[in-house]
């Protein structure tokens, strides 16, 4: 429904008030960015100072700064993949699991579940990176990252495959077992292929939360962005620069993530003819504002 | 685990500390996200801008980068508080652009039949949207706010990673780090107090969805 039908297609006045409010509007936006702007520059930040090494490239420390955060990216990066390799395979088998299982255990797999949907991602990443040396298991910090990054990743992506499989046609799983196929053959030939594509818009948008939570990593000194910037900062002593520029690479990454999965998504809805409607995106709560 | 009970008052304060820090951010966002979605789905183009705007911007980029660019930023402006207030700031704003979606989205989803229906009848805009669009958009906001509300419960330990302080993360950093207790049990106890708010949440968000839930 878009804002047009809750009103009758304007007419002259009602342009003209909408176009005197617009300029309003426009006027205090950028009074207000102004003002800001102003006071920043006012406390000097803009100065080539603080700015340089971010942005100029015969500036002294542009090599070395940029240097450590494509060392953050790459650590970022492989942060992420791991995890969404590990979530995806683990995610998948308490998918399986959780619809397969025989009443009597099945209020175990969806208590797991649950449970680990109830966790904050930080105090799985903590403590993972402090219980598991504890009890004699020692990794390097990558993968306390990665351990506690899968534990809950792993349950959103096992939810969205059950939404998934949930979604396609009854007559899909009967077919397959008219034909004699097994329950685990219906399953992983049938069921499953169906379901990630179905719901690959709803991975992408899951990996973009994968990709923010890497950053959590700080808290256990792991060196991706927040880390290496305020490595950055403690030499350089420009906070706001540094972090408007991690900010900057989080937004591209992510936004890239997000479009990609809409474009997904469109195509899925024009590819598919004979199954029933995809389920949205957003059918199954990805947990969307999940960690940070 | 004898640690729970050892050092129990301590996990209420850090309790408490943690159910302040979600009060206030929650009402904040609620408000703000509310503001923003009536920016978003209004005729006036600069504010359209401003929404979509504020959007893009927090839900692509992390919490923990948000925190530090606020605690970082808003002194530079002028503006001065505690840690405490520039963790309940943070989290506020980086909330809000996902109450915006959701409230936007719960607009949205009002068929346009409703409205049209409501115009035909020779309803005005305030009386359409406030008698027959808002309580409907309230039914199908209830359940993605709720998920909003519950993950802004879990990230309100991020605030507390970040260094606010006293709340029940930070409970589990002073008790492993500071007094040496072993690390397993005073986790577990800092995952029970984060487990006691959002599991009976959850119950009540899903009890609530399958009430409000109509067929459309």
């Amino acid at each position: 429904m878009s804002s047009s039908v809750l009103y009758d297609i304007p007419g002259p006045q009602a342009r003209r008030r909408t176009l005197i409010s617009s300029l309003v509007a426009a006027v205090i936006v950028a009074v207000v960015i102004v003002l800001v702007v102003l006071r920043l520059a006012e406390q000097g930040q803009f100065s080539g100072e603080k700015w340089g090494p971010l942005v100029n490239p015969f500036d002294p420390s542009f090599a070395a700064v940029w240097n450590l955060l494509g060392q953050a990216l790459v650590a970022t990066l492989t942060a992420a993949g791991l995890t969404l390799v590990f979530s995806l395979v683990i995610g998948t088998i308490f998918a399986v699991t959780r619809v397969t299982a025989s009443r009597s255990y099945r209020w175990l797999v969806v208590g797991v579940i649950e449970l680990l949907r109830g966790v904050p991602v930080v105090i799985a990443i903590f403590f993972a990176a402090r219980v598991l040396p504890e009890v004699g298991i020692s990794l390097p910090i990558l993968w306390y990252l990665v351990i506690g990054l899968t534990a809950y990743n792993s349950v959103i992506i096992a939810e969205i495959i059950r939404a998934g499989i949930a979604s396609l046609p009854r007559g899909q799983s009967e077919a397959g077992y008219s034909l004699g196929l097994t329950r685990g053959q219906v399953l992983s030939t049938i069921l499953l292929p169906q379901a990630f594509r179905v719901m690959l818009p709803a991975l992408i948008s899951q990996l973009v939360v994968i990709v923010k939570d890497t950053s959590l990593g700080f808290i256990i000194s792991y060196e991706e962005f927040v880390r290496t910037a305020n490595i950055i900062i403690q030499t350089l002593r420009n906070p706001i620069q540094t972090y408007i520029i991690v900010a900057i690479i989080f937004i591209a990454i992510n936004y890239s993530l997000g479009k990609l999965a809409e474009y997904v998504e469109r195509r899925l809805s024009r590819a598919r003819t004979t199954a029933a409607a995809p389920t949205h995106a957003g059918a199954v709560d990805t947990g969307a504002a999940g960690g940070g | 685990m004898g640690v729970i009970v050892e050092q129990f008052p301590l996990y209420v304060q850090g309790f408490l500390q943690t159910v302040r820090i979600c009060i206030l951010a929650a009402v904040g966002s609620l408000i703000l996200g509310t503001i923003l979605a009536a920016f978003r789905v209004s005729p006036v183009p600069p504010l359209r801008a401003v929404g979509a705007a504020w959007v893009t911007v927090f839900r692509n980029t992390p919490l923990a980068v948000v925190l530090f660019a606020v605690a970082f930023g808003l002194p530079e402006l002028g503006i001065n508080g505690s840690y405490f207030w520039f963790g309940v700031a943070g989290l506020t704003l980086y909330t809000a652009a996902f109450v915006c979606e959701a409230v936007r989205s719960g607009i949205n989803s009002v068929s346009a039949g409703q409205a049209e229906a409501a115009r035909a009848m020779g309803l005005t805009f305030s009386q359409s949207l406030s008698l027959i669009v808002l309580p409907q958009a309230f039914r199908t906001v209830v359940p993605p706010l709720g998920s909003v509300i519950i993950a802004m419960i879990k990230n309100s330990a991020i605030v507390g990673a970040f260094g606010v302080g006293g709340d029940l993360f930070a409970v589990g950093v002073q008790l492993t780090s500071a007094q040496g207790y072993a690390a397993a049990g005073v986790l577990t106890g800092v995952l029970l107090g984060y487990l006691i708010l959002t599991i009976p949440a959850g119950i009540v968000l899903a009890r609530l969805e399958r009430k409000l839930a109509v067929a459309r």
